[in-house]
């Protein structure tokens, strides 16, 4: 993690200007897909494009003005990228609420639920960038934010809080509105990994003994870490979340990985998940159903547990082939749950392969961002820290979208920005925030220190910083 | 709606989303190779108004006056900070020179930026700490504040 001379002469240019055409351009995506719904649904544009559409400009602009005041030099694509998807997801969901209301279904109000959470998340997008000027500021939280993150994860245990939806108890319920605390959990406990392992990333690689291929740290220096993991992780058992433990299992290594640049742990994390997957295949009904689900979903199909919501999302996405059957012309209200953990197998049905591959190249190119936030960042909490928040786009979208195509068991994850549920959106619109606040940090030229003076002693020091 | 017109919707749709990905991609690859500020240009223009004010520090009262090694092989080695800026190191340009094997040939640079002082690592082997901590950027430094680099340590004195 040393910074080179040849990329710190690198300068960066402020880029607000292709923001803002990429943003118009997101808006159109966003907007584009209302009308297209309406159209192929009801036969007409929605009347209510203009409110609809105005809001959504609103939102972008607004949060694109606070980048402009607060950080002029951020990465102009991440803003973008998210808003488009968050526009997408919008009108899916739309979509599907028309599906469930011709149907009689009672709850057919997501999208509306949706632009709430996502007005919710731009504010506090906006008040994240107003009042973190410095992200080393939250270096200073590591334990905190560790702990916070624990009690958080333990706050749905709590009687008159808790809920149970779907047998996960990972909801609390306040106020009549039910959020999750493990989607803020989350981004805590990547502070907490990043601002432990920047201080500690030394001792960690290179004093201990070292077993078979690693060298195994010290206690003292692993300790901690180690604590908060395993209570996280044990919590999240308990719950009976298999993607958020499979999610901050990966996490977890994949910092210690970058942090230690030691290879080694992939090797360890590895087998220690080959071991806990093959226990829990054993010992969880639940995890050997989805096992079985997988391996093969049509002897399952109309069984109960059965495999019926992943095939009928391989029917709808067969079904919309290359090009889709155009919204309002599937019918991906078969699936069940598909406006959360299936949305993207509604996409694949009505808008076909083109669709659901621009949707995957925009995560890549989210986390590719991140990953270059990473390496252009100045200091190590901060590669740390955009390292975590990009695993955590990374392996959600992984999970999720291989568990929908079938590519690997599937395991209960939203869809970053595209799926309905306020938590999720609200956190990851915060964890947007964060990067751009690290990539200004990274792209803004240094503070320019005083240049020797160009007599004969110092001419030979062509340049320093 | 006629079936066409659904199709041409259907069509239009996936363009722009396509659209969108690839302006995406564009904005990045201009960012990626276009810095069109050279160094040189960047260095230049704040460098007039940088010289009157970065020797000020020096004159004023309370100010630093000098860096000096307080422990270490040179201890008591010192440099005036109206030579600034510092560059610390084993190097023959270094204004203290320090015999100190875990120090590198041009380790550390002192420098003011209007007010205050800086110390800015110089890509060195082992590191320049403030504290325990150690500096990846340039950092403020004041009066009596211990910069460790290798076996020695240095601070700012009046």
């Amino acid at each position: 993690m040393t910074q080179t001379g040849s990329l710190m002469d690198f300068v960066h240019r402020r880029r607000r200007g292709a923001e803002l055409f990429l943003l118009l351009l997101a808006l159109v995506v966003g907007i584009g897909a209302y009308a297209a719904v309406g159209l192929g649904v009801e036969g007409t544009i929605p009347a209510d494009i203009a409110a609809y559409g105005g809001w959504l400009t609103a939102l972008v602009v607004a949060a694109h003005i606070a980048v402009r005041l607060t950080a002029p030099y951020a990465d102009p694509v991440l803003l973008p990228l998210v808003a488009a998807l968050n526009g997408l997801g919008l009108a899916v969901i739309h979509r599907l609420d028309l599906a469930y209301e011709a149907k009689g279904r009672d709850n057919h109000d997501f999208a509306q639920q949706q632009l709430i959470w996502m007005t919710l998340g731009v504010v506090l997008f906006i008040g994240t960038l107003f009042f973190l000027r410095d992200h080393r500021t939250l270096q200073r939280f590591t334990y905190t934010s560790g702990l916070a993150a624990v009690v958080l994860l333990l706050l749905p245990f709590l009687p008159f809080l808790g809920r149970e939806i779907n047998g996960a108890n990972i909801w609390i319920s306040f106020a009549g509105f039910s959020f999750q605390p493990g989607e803020v959990a989350k981004v805590l406990l990547v502070i907490a990994f990043a601002g432990y392992l920047v201080l500690h990333r030394d001792a960690l690689a290179l004093a201990g003994t070292r077993v078979l291929f690693v060298d195994l740290p010290r206690g003292r220096d692993l300790g901690p870490i180690l604590a908060m993991f395993a209570i996280a992780m044990m919590v999240l058992v308990f719950q009976n979340d298999l993607g958020s433990s499979l999610l901050f299992f990966c996490l977890f290594l994949a910092m210690l990985y970058v942090a230690t640049e030691r290879p080694g742990w992939l090797v360890v994390g590895g087998l220690l998940f080959a071991g806990g997957a093959t226990a829990a295949y054993f010992a969880v009904g639940n995890v050997r159903n989805r096992f079985n689900f997988w391996l093969d979903p049509m002897a399952y199909y109309d069984q109960s547990p059965g495999s019926g919501q992943l095939v009928e999302s391989m029917f709808g996405m067969a079904w919309g082939g290359l090009i889709g059957r155009g919204f309002g012309n599937g019918m991906p209200d078969r699936v069940p749950y598909a406006e959360s953990d299936f949305i993207l197998s509604a996409i694949g049905e009505e808008l076909g392969l083109t669709a659901v591959m621009a949707v995957i190249v925009c995560y890549g190119l989210i986390v590719e961002r991140a990953l270059r936030i990473a390496l252009i960042s100045r200091d190590g909490f901060g590669k740390l820290l955009a390292v975590g928040l990009g695993s955590i786009f990374a392996l959600q979208v992984f999970v999720v979208i291989g568990g929908v195509t079938g590519l690997i068991p599937l395991t209960g994850l939203t869809t970053p920005f595209l799926s309905y549920g306020g938590s999720s959106l609200v956190a990851n619109w915060v964890v947007v925030a964060l990067l751009l606040r690290i990539s200004e940090q990274a792209r803004r030229p240094v503070p320019r220190l005083e240049e020797p003076e160009p007599d004969s002693e110092t001419t030979q020091v062509v340049r320093v910083l | 709606m006629s079936e066409l017109t659904l199709f041409l919707i259907r069509f239009a749709y996936l363009a722009i989303l396509w659209i969108f990905v690839l302006s995406a991609i564009s904005v990045i690859r201009s960012d990626m190779f276009g810095a069109r500020v050279p160094e040189t240009a960047r260095g230049a223009a704040p460098k007039p108004a940088a010289r009157g004010k970065g020797k000020s520090p020096s004159r004023r009262r309370g100010s630093p006056t000098h860096l000096i090694v307080v422990e270490g092989e040179n201890s008591g080695a010192r440099a005036e900070l109206a030579d600034a800026p510092l560059i610390i190191g084993r190097g023959a340009d270094a204004a203290i020179k320090l015999d100190d094997d875990y120090v590198s040939t041009r380790h550390a640079r002192v420098a003011a930026s209007g007010e205050e002082w800086f110390v800015e690592d110089l890509g060195s082997t082992n590191g320049t700490y403030i504290g325990s901590v150690r500096i990846t950027q340039p950092t403020t430094i004041g009066l009596g504040v211990q910069v460790r680099i290798g076996k020695t340590v240095l601070e700012l004195r009046k």
